[in-house]
């Protein structure tokens, strides 16, 4: 399940990874823009999704990944999530010290978005 | 006295045909090119909060940038508040946090608005923002009338590519219309619209879709305009457009040529302008953000170098050179520099000001200009099939069923895969990736304190002015939302004056106009 978490309206690379991910044989669910963390919370549960992947250009990832986090943990939720975006070097070990299960930065390839998510899928 | 390095003497200009400065403009739109008058520096600033942004811009007029260009936060285009639950993380994080006219004051203290030109990109909550700079030009003695600049107001690339709408189309079309008439009644140096393909292409499109999708966004303004009887002679003198400088050389510069072309003519044959001031595409560019790479950042400065060299050979009125940190974070102090750098070795430099248009003539350049142009009138053709004649209709009806997001979507997917199969090669990506390890250079951090802080001044000025002017102001813009011909600008600069918050003024909109929410597609 995929979603734009917040006001950040940069949809470009989200939509490419929806399109990679569904010609590598997944479900993908694209929320769209604007959502909340509830609303996130309430669609993940609805499509018993196996992963979350948000999309960050804004540099708003240290305040609104652990927001996300938290939602599914008050949810009883454990969903793992992928942040994908502009995400400076050194915030990729504070995001996954918090519990993100992976950060695809700038540059990613298809095989490696792809690998990440299976990776990410079989460890639950 | 103009000769190169070597000293030779060159002409102004070569060639024979339509010469820049005459119909249809394709060679430029003045005779003696940038000789006379060099493009504008105007180098897009903004982060944190109103007076870290007003250092930068501070900074930049004194390393010789000539106009200034405001970037504001996401809440902030987005019309929502510091303190909103929806701009948590978001505060003065991309750009500058302008909640009320007290940030607008900060933000613009200590430089002369009467004498600075400013671009301002904003476009749901324009009239807001344009309302906002009016007052504090006003509270500083400078008259409406003596402001230069522009505000991008262009709505229509929001629902196509950028995605910072607010209200459904066409009300907010009432609300860009509204600043097109205001300002063509009183403020004579002021440029209503950008019309922006920087984003369209940002999102993915290809050269000749930017072009042909910013260009029929232009008609639809003009359209609509034409429609609420304004005289497009007066109107279309304040129309500017903004595209993006990509990576390929030729097509850039192809399509710049072919923007001038296409738009004389139209406004010409079309809409029957007879001033030709009405019929030049005048337009601002930015090098390719989406062609920096985060691996080998200081190797965006040879892209940014060609993309404005395509640029300023295309013949823009006014450059922004991105900064080579660009795909990492907004940019260092340092970084900018460099950036403004960049404009200035071609401008001082390199002797591509001297002749005006010197690729014209060149039988690839003047075929691919042909060539942008009948991509682009296919689009047109299409558009205006949709719209049954009308060019409005037809952007409307592409923006009701997702031609546009999925043609972009689609451009963007195709580009994807050919550097994933390794058929193009971008430097540092996907070859040439020695030297990808090395540390990362010293990125500008905007941290958590400019939330805190931004909040604490909303709520200092809240309790500072007066709540009973503010409601009156506020039922006042509902009130004018309501009677669709009344000019909403009068009373949205009455409340940015008593201090209602940006997000109390488009939420009073909202109440009239709606909101306005996409279907995802993928």
């Amino acid at each position: 399940m995929l979603a734009k978490l917040g006001l950040d309206g940069h949809d470009r690379g989200i939509k490419v990874v929806a399109r990679m991910l569904r010609d590598a044989g997944m479900e993908v669910i694209y929320l769209g823009l604007r959502q909340s963390t509830d609303s996130i919370v309430a669609a993940a549960e609805q499509e018993d999704a196996d992963a979350i992947g948000l999309s960050m250009h804004n540099a708003g990832h240290l305040t609104l990944g652990p927001a996300m986090l938290a939602a599914l943990d008050d949810a009883g939720l454990d969903i793992p999530v992928v942040i994908g975006g502009i995400v400076p070097e050194p915030d990729v070990a504070v995001l996954t010290r918090a519990g993100v299960a992976a950060v695809l930065g700038p540059g990613a390839s298809a095989e490696e978005v792809v690998a990440t998510v299976r990776r990410v899928v079989g460890r639950r | 006295m103009f000769e190169t390095v070597s000293g030779v003497p060159v002409d102004p200009v070569y060639g024979s045909g339509p010469l820049p400065g005459e119909y249809p403009f394709t060679r430029g739109l003045h005779p003696d090119g940038y000789r006379s008058r060099l493009w504008t520096m105007r180098m897009f600033a903004g982060f944190g909060t109103a007076e870290d942004t007003n250092a930068r811009f501070k900074e930049l007029l004194a390393a010789g940038s000539t106009g200034l260009s405001t970037a504001f936060d996401m809440p902030t285009l987005m019309g929502r508040d510091s303190d909103s639950p929806w701009a948590l993380g978001e505060v003065g994080r991309a750009g500058v946090a302008v909640d009320t006219l007290a940030d607008m004051e900060d933000l613009f203290a200590g430089i002369d608005l009467g004498a600075v030109s400013t671009s301002m990109t904003i476009n749901g909550p324009a009239a807001i923002l344009l309302a906002m700079y009016i007052a504090v030009a006003e509270g500083n003695g400078v008259a409406r009338a003596d402001l230069a600049g522009t505000i991008q107001n262009d709505i229509l690339k929001e629902y196509q590519a950028q995605k910072e709408y607010i209200y459904p189309p066409r009300p907010s079309m009432r609300i860009v219309t509204d600043v097109v008439r205001f300002t063509t009644a009183e403020m004579p140096k002021w440029h209503a619209i950008s019309i922006s393909g920087y984003h369209i292409r940002e999102a993915g499109s290809t050269a000749a879709q930017e072009l042909a999708f910013t260009l029929a966004n232009g008609f639809a303004y003009v359209e609509a305009a034409l429609a609420a009887g304004e005289n497009i002679d007066d109107f279309g003198r304040r129309l500017s457009f903004f595209f993006n400088s990509h990576v390929d050389f030729f097509e850039e510069i192809g399509k710049f040529r072919a923007a001038r072309r296409i738009w004389a003519r139209w406004m010409k044959e079309r809409y029957g302008a007879t001033d030709e001031r009405a019929m030049m595409c005048r337009f601002h560019t930015q090098t390719a953000g989406v062609s920096l790479t985060a691996q080998q950042p200081e190797v965006n400065i040879a892209r940014v170098a060609t993309q404005a060299l395509a640029a300023v050979l295309g013949g823009t009125q006014s450059l922004h050179t991105d900064s080579y940190d660009e795909a990492l974070a907004l940019p260092s102090d340092t970084a900018a520099r460099i950036a403004l750098r960049t404009q200035q070795v071609l401008a001082h430099e390199t002797g591509v000001t001297n002749v005006v248009d010197p690729l014209g003539g060149s039988p690839f350049v003047e075929w691919m200009t042909d060539e942008m142009e009948r991509r682009a009138e296919a689009v047109f053709a299409h558009l205006d099939e949709l719209g049954d004649g009308s060019m409005l209709e037809g952007v409307y009806a592409g923006i009701d069923d997702g031609y546009f997001v999925g043609e972009i979507a689609d451009a963007a997917y195709r580009f994807e895969r050919e550097v994933n199969a390794n058929r193009r090669i971008i430097v540092g990506v996907n070859d040439f990736t020695d030297g990808n390890d090395d540390a990362d250079p010293g990125l500008l951090r905007i941290d958590q304190t400019t939330e805190e802080y931004q909040r604490k001044r909303l709520d200092a000025v809240k309790t500072d002015r007066n709540q009973a002017e503010v409601e009156a102001a506020l039922a006042r813009v509902t009130a004018d939302a309501v009677d669709s011909t009344t000019n909403l600008m009068p009373s949205i600069i009455e409340a940015v004056k008593v201090y209602a918050t940006e997000e109390e003024i488009a939420m009073a909109l909202e109440s009239v106009f709606g909101t306005h929410v996409e279907t995802a597609i993928v």
